[in-house]
């Protein structure tokens, strides 16, 4: 049974943001990119020194200036100076910072903010400056329920991320994930969601039966899953605001790998019959499912690509698991991996530029992309068990879960670059981690 | 219930060992022996029988055509080769007495559970659970049981029996086990 803790969160009522002032417009209408820059495709990047001092406001300024920074570190691309070193002390987002002192201690960019409470509403102001150029680059305004600090943080940080990088950010997200507990012979198995920074982490699932491979849609407020019981299995759509559960139905063998289409109206699975699994597709809307592969082999782990015009998949057709892409609707397969080992748990990157994997060999398991056509395949993490990546929805990290021998599973995320890899902030186990996309 | 899913697995295999122990005293009927890979599984009772004393205890066969003979004297459990799903000529023998004592107890209603090892991933091993128990059902079904009687499902990796590594604890995860549903004493 759901005992869904789903918290309502509607972000499009709580929160809303203006452009500052003329200010603010006028540095956005200058050159789209500052003297500063942050490449995020180069593999041997240097952390760019940034400073985050506490907001002003009390406490929940600096709560919100720490997970600002902690959100900028984990990127793996800034490098949040420690505070003590700071010398302007007590700046606030309504005066111009002396660029002198961030520039002493190497600052080449200053994220400084204000947070006023008015009528029962959080306001927070906060400024993005270029130190050296001695220009600002962002001025924003978030208001939001005072509960929802947390959310104002991860906006902010996903502003600057953006500003900086030229790219989308992904710390206003969430995680779905398998929590797990009890010992390898009687795991239990909950479904769970997390802030992308482990924070807020609360169950959807009781742990009665097993579950496995939970999925956001596209809207961030349905998850698919497959729950396994000794004498069936079923696919769920849960969803988070309703706490609404319902399966996809009954089907005459096991039903497993669902995965929604980019627009969240179908649900791509495997339907095993006979010890023969192939893929199918369900229109959530008429509730009519179409077979898509026929052939006598495995096929499963079905995932869209972006556009929802192609599919990439795994099928051991050939003799060993690889990956194939094929049109929407079953049409023309043709296999893109090559080369030693099996591939596995291929996800279309959001973006639509790569398809991650797991991948076996020698003995070893790795996350890797490869672009969708199978070139430039690359292979970003080795170790006893990675399995099943999940994309950011900027299509810069990956998440995927770890075992080391005879250890639980835990999460980590590593870089498309394969240089940032660190284990994700949840101290529990968990497996099968999926991101959700940017909320609202 | 998770626990239920595998809970008496542990339970079981001391109850295997006692009752074996007794079981050349209190059988009648000889008891076929048939060659199974692994070939044990060291699980000792929890408790000791003392060695001195006036009185000694012993396990009483299982009742014939209960759930407990059949593990115990034909066995619930084969083994296969890495990513394979063939039935393998050292699982045929014992394959072949689970058909007999299904044919001698009709109203048995069992259920495949095809397993398989943590060196894969979690979709794909389900996929290949499902073949596996599917083989064990195929061949149950050649030896002429109704195949009505028989349903298949797969845990993928979700339910090793050996929660160890290395590849002797992977041949034992790479299994498809029968299980009694109903009809049985």
């Amino acid at each position: 049974m759901t005992k869904a803790k789903a918290r309502s969160r509607n972000p499009v009522a709580a929160l809303l943001f203006t452009l500052l002032c003329a200010i603010t417009a006028a540095a956005l209408a200058a050159p789209a990119r500052a003297e500063i820059e942050v490449n995020v495709n180069r593999g041997d990047v240097q952390p760019l020194p940034i400073a985050v001092p506490a907001f002003g406001g009390g406490q929940t300024g600096a709560d919100i200036s720490q997970v600002i920074s902690a959100n900028l570190q984990r990127s793996g691309l800034f490098r949040p100076l420690d505070p003590a070193s700071f010398i302007e002390k007590g700046l606030t987002a309504n005066v111009q910072p002396r660029f002198g002192d961030w520039k002493t201690i190497n600052a080449q960019a200053l994220v400084n903010g204000q947070v006023t409470v008015e009528g029962g509403k959080l306001r927070v102001d906060f400024r993005l400056w270029d130190v050296f150029a001695e220009q600002q680059l962002l001025g924003l305004q978030f208001t939001a329920s005072p509960e929802s600090w947390r959310k104002v943080a991860h906006k902010i940080s996903d502003a600057v991320y953006e500003r900086l990088t030229g790219e989308k950010g992904y710390f206003d997200t969430r995680v779905v994930f398998v929590a797990e507990s009890g010992s390898r012979l009687n795991p239990v198995k909950r479904l769970a969601i997390m802030d992308q920074d482990g924070a807020n982490p609360s169950y959807l699932t009781s742990g009665d039966s097993i579950v496995m491979t939970p999925r956001f849609s596209s809207n961030s407020q349905e998850i698919t899953y497959m729950s396994l019981r000794p004498d069936s299995s079923t696919i769920y759509i849960l969803n988070l605001e309703t706490a609404r559960r319902e399966s996809l139905g009954t089907f005459p063998g096991m039903v497993f790998a669902p995965r929604f289409s980019p627009d969240g109206g179908k649900v791509v699975f495997s339907v095993e019959r006979a010890g023969n699994s192939d893929l199918y597709v369900m229109n959530l809307s008429s509730r009519t499912s179409t077979r898509l592969t026929t052939d006598p082999s495995i096929d499963t782990s079905g995932s869209f690509s972006p556009d929802g015009s192609r599919i990439v998949f795994n099928s051991d057709r050939g003799g060993s698991p690889q990956l194939y892409v094929m049109g929407a609707d079953g049409s023309a397969p043709r296999r893109i991996s090559g080369g030693d080992g099996r591939y596995t748990t291929p996800v279309w990157s959001p973006t639509g530029e790569f398809i991650a994997f797991t991948k076996q060999t020698g003995g070893e398991f790795h996350i890797g992309v490869m672009r969708p056509d199978g070139s430039d395949e690359r292979l970003l993490t080795s170790s006893y068990l990675d399995e099943g990546p999940t994309w950011a929805p900027n299509g810069r990290v990956l998440m995927f879960s770890r075992e080391t021998p005879g250890g639980a599973a835990k999460l980590w995320s590593v870089d498309v670059t394969g240089r940032i890899l660190q284990p994700m902030p949840y101290p529990g186990a968990g497996s099968d981690p999926a991101w959700s996309p940017l909320l609202n | 219930m998770v626990r239920s899913f595998t809970g008496s697995t542990v339970l079981r295999l001391a109850l295997v060992a006692t009752a074996a122990a007794s079981l050349a005293a209190c059988q009648s009927k000889p008891k076929p022996t048939y060659p199974t890979t692994p070939p044990s599984t060291p699980s000792e009772p929890s408790t000791a029988p003392p060695t001195t004393g006036p009185v000694t205890g012993q396990a009483t066969a299982p009742l014939p055509g209960s759930a407990q003979d059949f593990v115990v004297n034909v066995g619930d459990r084969v083994y296969f080769d890495t990513d394979s799903h063939d039935i393998r000529e050292d699982a045929r023998p014992l394959l072949s007495a689970q058909s007999e004592w299904l044919r001698r107890y009709p109203s048995v209603v069992v259920r495949i559970e095809g397993n398989a090892d943590e060196r894969g991933t979690r979709e794909y091993n389900l996929a290949l659970g499902a073949r596996r128990a599917n083989s064990v059902r195929d061949f149950l079904v050649g030896q002429g049981i109704t195949s009505s009687r028989i349903s298949t499902i797969s845990f993928g990796k979700e339910q090793p029996i050996d929660p160890g590594t290395g590849e002797e604890a992977w041949q034992k995860n790479r299994n498809a086990r029968t299980a009694i549903v109903s009809g049985a004493r």
